[in-house]
């Protein structure tokens, strides 16, 4: 299948890249790991005039602590994040979550940020960085901003970004110790996308109890989902079964999911719940604490 | 309709040609420069049949861009023999009965090769992962993951 006809840009630099980009306006689009973009030009679900490849502009390639925060580069690929030493060590969340999206090859090329901006709920990424409490640096031709992702997902494909601003860095705050992060995925096989998808990230104070809980959910409505209510709920908490219980229970109810051939949407919430209360085992075990 | 003049360096001979913005990578490797080893399976990046490496990853290539590969290495299933010499993955898919039909192993021995290179002595899971977005429709994984085990002995 061939994309409908564009014009194709490979700008060496952001400042080109962002000039034209705002140039083209409505017309272009940022072109990174090309894994969502370019199937759907394919199957002619999208139809740009300009694609503005960012793949020659060095330096959005890396994931290093600074300042307190993880950066990871935008253009990160999915599998140089599977190999980093520092996310393997440290971040397990973001290795769990990396290593389900589609497919090895598709990882080869595949970027964070793409995976991100892309605003699919289905994707993978936008539920670790919303547990995470993940900001998103992007470039415009005023400058840079940060936003919090949970002020990101706009709807369906819709994302706070303009059509004149580029993703360039995730920045995750360093969690503090007796931290811990996992991501679960439910899918038919490899590659698909989720049928439900859970990461929780959780901070245990002194005496054992939850200090903080961050819970993100994939493909549970028409954008990534902040299980805002479950995350206030486990605040104070002891992390035991049936207190766990209670927050799966309150994360499905922040769902919202469509019916389709993964499932009927009743569920599909069930395994929101089942997965959340699993992911959030696993981030306890990982921080340190019990069960 | 936007044309660009691009050279890429396919199993280790640069080519150039003049493409459209929308050309797929598999189309210049099939039609443009003859080389039909690579298959086109899904043209939907599930299958792997249009495997081939570039700079050295695996990767589809229904899914890139001509233009993206500009100035960029690609290694194609005609580039593993070397001087009438199979390479060892060639070698293990033959003793082994790693293929059936055979139109998903030019993909499978793309991205086995891609993973002996990373990793010499591979274990069961580890080949089977790899080779995770690959599809044989023959179903036939147990002798593809005994002919990766092959090379990687072979390498040895």
């Amino acid at each position: 299948m061939i994309p409908a006809a564009f014009d194709y840009h490979a700008p060496e630099s952001l400042s080109d890249a962002l000039a034209l980009l705002d140039q083209h306006g409505e017309d272009a689009k940022v072109l990174a790991g090309g894994m969502s973009l370019l199937p759907m030009l394919k199957i002619r679900l999208a139809q740009v005039g300009h694609l503005v490849d960012i793949g020659r502009i060095p330096g959005l390639e890396y994931a290093k602590e600074e300042g307190g925060f993880l950066k990871i580069g935008a253009a990160t690929k999915e599998a140089a994040l599977e190999r980093s030493d520092l996310i393997r060590s440290k971040y397990p969340i973001l290795l769990d979550t990396a290593a389900v999206i589609a497919d090895p090859l598709v990882r080869n090329r595949a970027t964070v940020g793409g995976n991100l901006a892309h605003g699919d709920p289905a994707n993978d990424h936008p539920a670790t960085m919303l547990a995470l409490g993940a900001s998103v640096v992007v470039r415009g031709p005023k400058g840079e901003r940060a936003i919090p992702v949970d002020q990101f997902f706009r709807g369906l494909f819709t994302t706070a970004l303009a059509s004149n601003e580029i993703l360039t860095e995730i920045r995750i705050p360093v969690p503090p110790a007796r931290s811990g992060g996992a991501y679960l995925k439910l899918e038919r096989k490899v590659g698909d996308f989720a049928t439900a998808g859970a990461a929780a990230q959780v901070t245990l104070g002194a005496g054992g109890a939850i200090e903080k809980a961050g819970i993100g959910l994939t493909n549970a409505g028409p954008t990534p989902i902040k299980a805002v209510e479950a995350e206030k709920f486990l605040a104070g908490k002891r992390p035991d079964d049936q207190t766990l219980q209670e927050a799966g229970r309150l994360a499905a109810r922040a769902a919202s999911p469509s019916p389709d051939r993964r499932g009927a949407a009743d569920y599909k919430r069930e395994m929101a719940r089942v997965l959340t209360v699993r992911a959030l085992k696993a981030a306890i075990r990982r921080a340190g604490g019990p069960s | 309709m936007a044309m660009h003049k691009i050279t890429v360096t396919v199993n280790g001979t640069a080519h150039s040609a003049e493409v459209e913005s929308r050309f797929l990578l598999v189309h210049f490797i099939r039609e443009v420069l003859g080389l039909t080893g690579t298959h086109i399976g899904c043209d939907t990046t599930h299958c792997g049949a249009c495997t081939v490496l570039l700079d050295g990853e695996p990767v589809k290539s229904c899914t890139v861009l001509a233009v993206q590969a500009h100035g960029r290495r690609v290694m194609t299933v005609e580039g593993l023999e070397r001087d009438g010499k199979l390479d060892p993955i060639q070698e293990g898919f033959m003793q082994e009965h790693g293929l059936q039909c055979g139109f998903c192993t030019p993909g499978m021995m793309m991205t086995g090769h891609a993973l002996l290179r990373r990793t010499k002595n591979p274990s069961e899971a580890e080949i089977r992962q790899a080779i995770s977005g690959n599809l044989c429709r023959c179903t036939g994984y147990v002798n593809i993951v005994k002919a990766v085990q092959y090379a990687a002995a072979k390498q040895q």
